[in-house]
């Protein structure tokens, strides 16, 4: 009885993946344990790992392959004393194969998963389309009735041979809206992004952008499915989210300070010292207490009701090439300025080897954003859902302040609060800087 | 007498029932056929296979009667051997017998001899057959299991139909015929009535009426052939009728007296007047029903719907473990919409991704002459479904090699849904054009439009040249008309 391998759930929200690369090849032994492929998901690279042993008898969905849905049946493992090469032929079962009637099941096995967790019943709103410029298969009769209905082929999910978008894949797009969702069980559960999408046609097709420049001029890179990722979610929340900005002014002459005493009496691990606490792990950190001293303002907007939370999970943006992540320092206000550090260098180094396992960097309660590196005084950030604030940390500078009613010069960093308006009032974000500048500004607070 | 249980057994091995086999032995299931008289089934032995032998000897025959008509001479008389054009029909059907009985063995198919009932879900029974043998047979195969009890985990029906008998007009297999005594005639009879237009009637029509024979088609319908497109049907109708063929629409067989060599027809037409029709022999041609009995289904439960097995599209029935293709399982009956049933049946059993058949899509070929051949809606039925049609039409008189061969008479006809440029039918009538239609049946299931169409190149000279231009008529741009 061949095993079949399905494409996992690496997260409560996964509806696709993307078939990174293989690991083992066809023909390949297989031990439980053995990873034996690399998923790319929205943000990071997982691994599968064998639970069976066998034989690799066939990949069904090659390297690179993208928008894969979970439970898509991937490749075959044959058993112990199975024919490798009659599993391999016989293609085996679809995971998500008709209910068959009983004694079929008996011929037709319906094969046990083999890397993959059941997927979590309900999803979240991801209808990822494939990537724009990318070849769309389908018939020509489709192709025109979709015209016809200025439907965007690319969101039309294929039902017909080797994926190929027919007629009835699109009359039920137009039927249900615009955007069919995959074919996964998902559907039922996801909500928004459809409406939106149907409502607002792109403003410009690929083809006229391009042809405001002269063909050659550029290079044209695809998009992997990161960029995608970002892009949709970010115009998710600016579509979405009421934001609205608060700036205030933090004086860091203190912070600085105690930074410096907390750093020198570092004990030296391996002739290094154990830690190396940074500006910004103390504003994960103040942010953090912050959330917990306004608790209102520790909240997720849901259409049904406010999630208050009881931690304050700071997300922190970390930039990565091509493109950014957001890890996530879990309970950031119980854990030390030093174990934040150490969690942070961990995240930032595994964020850009795109190993970050998506618990790490998904969900959290706020967030904030650093550019304080570059120079920059000042920005406001876009909330990441399901946040409902995101703190804008700019460059601690020098600058003539007034203290005492005289001219003198301190060390300021100006921090700006996206807060959700539907979640975070104008009053009660205005309550959250404060508390995060009264906490900044003495830093020690922190420490007790 | 049990045995190792198969994972697919078959009952019925015509053209639906051996394919399936020959596919689910592909697929590595354990494949048993149960047959009770021929494998090939209808088709092969009695219907489309031997019926085109003996139209291409009428075929032949016709052309040597206007040797002239190509510059040439025949010296002496033309004429036929009945016993000879007959002996040269169950040749071929004889060959493509063996051919089965050979693809079977080399599949590894086990072939079960004789009649089977579902004893219950997952076994079947096989005893002698109950059906009357129609001579002349052929052999039984080599090696055939023989009667008992055979497990199999799934059973597909594919027992085919039979003629249709309508009470008061028996078929005697003497004065009255069916297909199969119509098939084998010790003589051509000099006078002929058909009853019923369908493709059996009109093949059979045209096929004797090529032979000599004065020939009366009674069709209780407005239209011969009703279910092709009423324009292709008229033209149809007045070739039959320059060929020497009356044809009786909206008219009725009320009454048969039965002579002692002849037959005597009351018909009555659709105003009540009656008429009195007589010749020497009558085919009954008034459709089939489905060979539902003694298989055990009414035990099992499995559901029919006017005397068909009721499938999902995949060939399931309504009971577990027990699938239905073919004939039996409903309309269109049809070889190839058989055959195609099966392959669907086989793979949803392994599991592979079908979809349901498409009746939509499936062509039809009568071999009468001229041919006439179709798929998908005709004009009035896309009409009736609501599609504002765009209709091309291209006669064989403006392509350059239905003239060189001597044909130019036919139609080539497109339905096209004028939002959309679905093709939503196509309809032929004249020289080979049975030969043409699956261009058509290409175009459909890849979902092309008008477009598409207008953009492939048909090779010069051909007749498919037509099939070109009646896209383009539809949408004004014709060349040769």
């Amino acid at each position: 009885m061949p095993i079949n391998i399905l494409m996992p759930a690496l997260s409560p929200t996964m509806e696709k993946g993307n078939i990174a690369r293989w690991l083992k090849k066809e023909g390949d032994s297989i031990k439980s344990g053995d990873v034996i492929a690399e998923i790319e998901t929205d943000k990071a690279t997982m691994e599968i790992e064998a639970v069976d042993e066998g034989v690799l008898a066939k990949i069904l969905v090659p390297d690179g392959t993208a928008d894969v849905p979970v439970n898509q049946l991937i490749g075959l493992i044959a058993a112990d004393g199975e024919d490798v090469a009659g599993v391999a032929a016989g293609g085996g079962a679809p995971a998500s194969a008709p209910a068959a009637s009983a004694p079929a099941a008996a011929a037709a096995p319906a094969a046990p998963v083999a890397a993959a967790p059941a997927p979590v019943a309900a999803a979240a709103p991801t209808a990822s389309a494939p990537a724009a410029g990318a070849r769309v298969f389908a018939s020509p009769l489709a192709r025109r009735i979709a015209k016809d209905a200025g439907l965007d082929l690319t969101a039309v999910s294929g039902t017909g041979p080797h994926g190929r978008i027919v007629e009835r894949d699109v009359k039920a797009a137009i039927a249900g809206g615009g955007v069919k969702a995959a074919p996964a069980p998902a559907a039922a559960s996801a909500p928004a992004p459809q409406a939106p999408r149907a409502a607002a046609p792109a403003a410009m097709s690929d083809e006229q952008v391009k042809k405001f420049y002269v063909p050659g001029s550029y290079e044209e890179i695809p998009h992997d499915s990161m960029r995608k990722t970002i892009a949709r979610r970010l115009v998710e929340a600016k579509q979405t989210i009421p934001h609205f900005y608060l700036t205030v002014d933090c004086d860091l002459d203190k912070l600085l300070a105690l930074r410096e005493e907390i750093n020198k009496a570092a004990p030296s691990v391996d002739g290094k010292p154990a830690y190396k606490v940074s500006v910004n792990d103390f504003v994960i950190k103040g942010m953090a207490l912050a959330l917990m001293r306004v608790p209102d303002a520790n909240v997720t907007w849901t259409e049904g009701a406010m999630l208050k939370h009881r931690t304050a999970d700071v997300g922190v943006a970390v930039s990565i090439p091509g493109g950014l992540i957001t890890p996530v320092v879990r309970s950031a206000e119980k854990k030390s300025l030093s174990t934040i550090s150490n969690e942070m260098k961990d995240y930032a180094a595994r964020a850009r080897a795109r190993k970050l396992k998506p618990d790490e960097y998904q969900g959290g309660t706020s967030a904030v954003s650093n550019l304080g590196m570059f120079g920059i005084k000042h920005f406001s950030a876009v909330i990441n859902p399901p946040h409902a604030t995101i703190l804008a940390v700019g460059t601690g500078e020098q600058r003539v302040v007034v203290k005492n009613g005289q001219p003198a010069v301190a060390t300021v960093m100006s921090v700006t609060l996206s807060t959700d308006h539907r979640a975070v009032d104008g009053a009660l974000g205005a309550e959250l800087i404060a508390a995060f500048k009264q906490l900044i500004e003495n830093p020690m607070s922190m420490l007790v | 007498m049990a045995s190792t249980p198969y994972d697919i057994l078959i009952i019925g091995g015509g053209p639906g029932g051996y394919v399936a086999a020959i596919r689910a032995a592909q697929l590595g299931f354990k494949t048993a056929i149960v047959e009770r008289e021929h494998l090939g089934g209808i088709c092969l032995n009695w219907g489309c296979i031997p019926t085109k032998a003996l139209l291409r000897s009428a075929e032949i025959y016709h052309y040597a009667q206007h040797p002239e008509a190509y510059g040439l001479k025949i010296e002496g008389k033309v004429t036929f051997d009945p016993g000879a054009v007959v002996k040269r029909s169950r040749g071929v059907s004889a060959q493509l017998n063996g051919g089965v009985a050979f693809l079977l063995k080399k599949n590894k198919v086990d072939v079960i001899w004789g009649e089977a009932t579902i004893s219950k879900v997952g076994e079947v029974t096989v005893g002698a057959s109950s059906k009357p043998v129609v001579q002349p047979q052929n052999p039984v195969p080599k090696g055939v299991l023989g009667a008992g009890t055979y497990q199999a985990k799934h059973i597909i029906v594919s027992t085919g139909a039979r003629p249709r008998v309508l009470p008061g007009i028996e078929p005697d297999g003497k004065l009255i015929w069916t297909y199969f005594e119509a098939m084998v005639p010790t003589t051509f009879p000099k006078s002929l009535i058909v009853m019923g237009s369908g493709a059996i009637g009109i093949e059979f029509a045209s096929f004797y009426a090529t032979m000599g024979c004065e020939v009366t088609v009674v069709e209780v319908l407005p239209q011969i052939m009703p279910v092709e497109d009423a324009e292709i049907a008229a033209v149809a109708r007045k070739r039959f009728e320059k060929a020497g063929i009356k044809i009786m629409t909206s008219t009725k067989v009320v009454k048969v007296e039965k002579g002692a060599n002849d037959v005597t027809c009351t018909v009555e037409d659709d105003k009540g007047v009656k008429q009195s029709l007589k010749a020497e022999r009558m085919i009954s041609a008034v459709g089939v029903v489905c060979n539902t009995e003694n298989l055990g289904l009414e035990t099992l439960g499995v559901k029919l719907d006017r005397g068909a097995i009721v499938t999902d599209g995949h060939g399931r029935t309504n009971v577990p473990g027990v699938y239905a293709i073919g004939d039996v399982a409903g309309p269109p009956m049809l070889a190839h919409k058989a055959e195609h049933e099966g392959v669907i049946c086989v793979e949803t059993i392994k599991g592979l991704h079908t979809h349901p058949m498409e009746k939509t899509m499936i062509p039809g070929c009568t071999y009468c002459h001229p041919q006439v051949a179709s798929v998908g809606l005709t004009e009035a039925k896309a009409k009736e479904a609501g599609h504002t049609v765009k209709v091309g039409r291209f006669s064989f008189v403006g392509n350059g090699k239905a003239i060189a061969l001597g044909e130019p008479d036919g139609l080539v006809k497109t339905v096209f849904d004028a939002k959309t440029g679905k093709l939503l039918g196509a309809h032929m009538v004249g020289a080979e054009v049975t030969e043409l239609i699956q261009g058509y049946v290409i175009a459909m299931n890849c979902e092309t439009t008008e477009e598409e169409l207008m953009h492939t190149v048909f090779p010069h000279p051909t007749l498919s040249e037509m099939m070109h231009e009646a896209v383009l008529d539809a949408y004004g741009r014709v060349i040769h008309s």
